[in-house]
């Protein structure tokens, strides 16, 4: 019995390294699960970006109401006037994992994007924008009235 | 089987606004169902491509935080009308969609 068990814990574990190592690249090597799975604000920033310094930016504004209802669905534009923007993250500080989204932009983009997130507490909404290769960041707190991610 | 997207493009001098909704349950995982008070399992696009003339002008990744029924909007300049637009969804069971419009 425990023979074959083992031979069956093997056989399940090889076959997942197979389709492990056989799913899409491109989703493997962009889409970052140490980052996403963090559950700690300076721990998701330093898995998504690390080694890099992040400096407060007066040119990124987080279009947010400040005052949230529902927080299921929370409404928020990320508007900067830096130059050449390479990517707009979000994160929430006090969400079960803070790290929320990120924008990857072209050259062709405005330095622009809306969305709709989820917030389980009142927090700070964190935007990291990289813009012709250095970081930038800036915070804005919203309360929430009824959590939105259970 | 009708799209799972909604694209919308609009065109104002050099700048074209893309504007998306996608129809997706975005489960975080953290729910639970009052019938079989079990967790309903995580279900949720984490990445998303958009491609202008075949070329990506932007990519998204995702957490299960965005909201269900995903809306998403940017902007990029250097299309001009009858161009084509697309957007390509992937989430986390591998499912994925696509949708494809042209600029008016």
């Amino acid at each position: 019995m425990l023979r074959r068990d083992t031979l069956r814990y093997l056989a399940t574990g090889s076959m997942t390294l197979i389709f492990g190592i056989l799913k899409p690249i491109s989703v493997l090597a962009k889409w970052n699960k140490a980052a996403f799975s963090s559950v700690d604000l300076d721990e998701a920033i330093a898995a998504y970006f690390p080694d890099q310094v992040i400096k407060k930016s007066e040119q990124i504004n987080i279009g947010v109401h400040s005052v949230v209802e529902n927080g299921a669905v929370v409404p928020v534009k990320v508007k900067t006037d830096l130059p050449k923007i390479e990517s707009i993250t979000i994160f929430v500080e006090k969400n079960p994992n803070p790290l929320i989204a990120s924008f990857n932009l072209s050259n062709g983009c405005v330095g622009f994007i809306s969305t709709r997130i989820k917030m389980q507490n009142s927090s700070d909404i964190i935007a990291v924008v990289k813009s012709d290769g250095l970081l930038f960041n800036s915070r804005k707190f919203v309360e929430v009235h009824e959590g939105g991610c259970g | 089987m009708e799209s799972s997207i909604r694209l919308q493009t609009k065109i104002r001098g050099r700048v074209t606004t893309v504007r998306a909704i996608i129809r997706h349950p975005m489960e975080t995982g953290f729910r639970i169902d009052s019938e079989t008070t079990e967790f309903i399992p995580s279900h949720y696009i984490n990445e998303i491509i958009i491609r202008h003339n075949g070329n990506v002008v932007m990519t998204c990744d995702w957490s299960r935080a965005i909201s269900k029924n995903p809306y998403l909007s940017f902007m990029f300049e250097g299309a001009t009308v009858g161009d084509k637009v697309e957007l390509s969804w992937t989430d986390n069971r591998n499912n994925v969609d696509s949708t494809e419009t042209q600029i008016k």
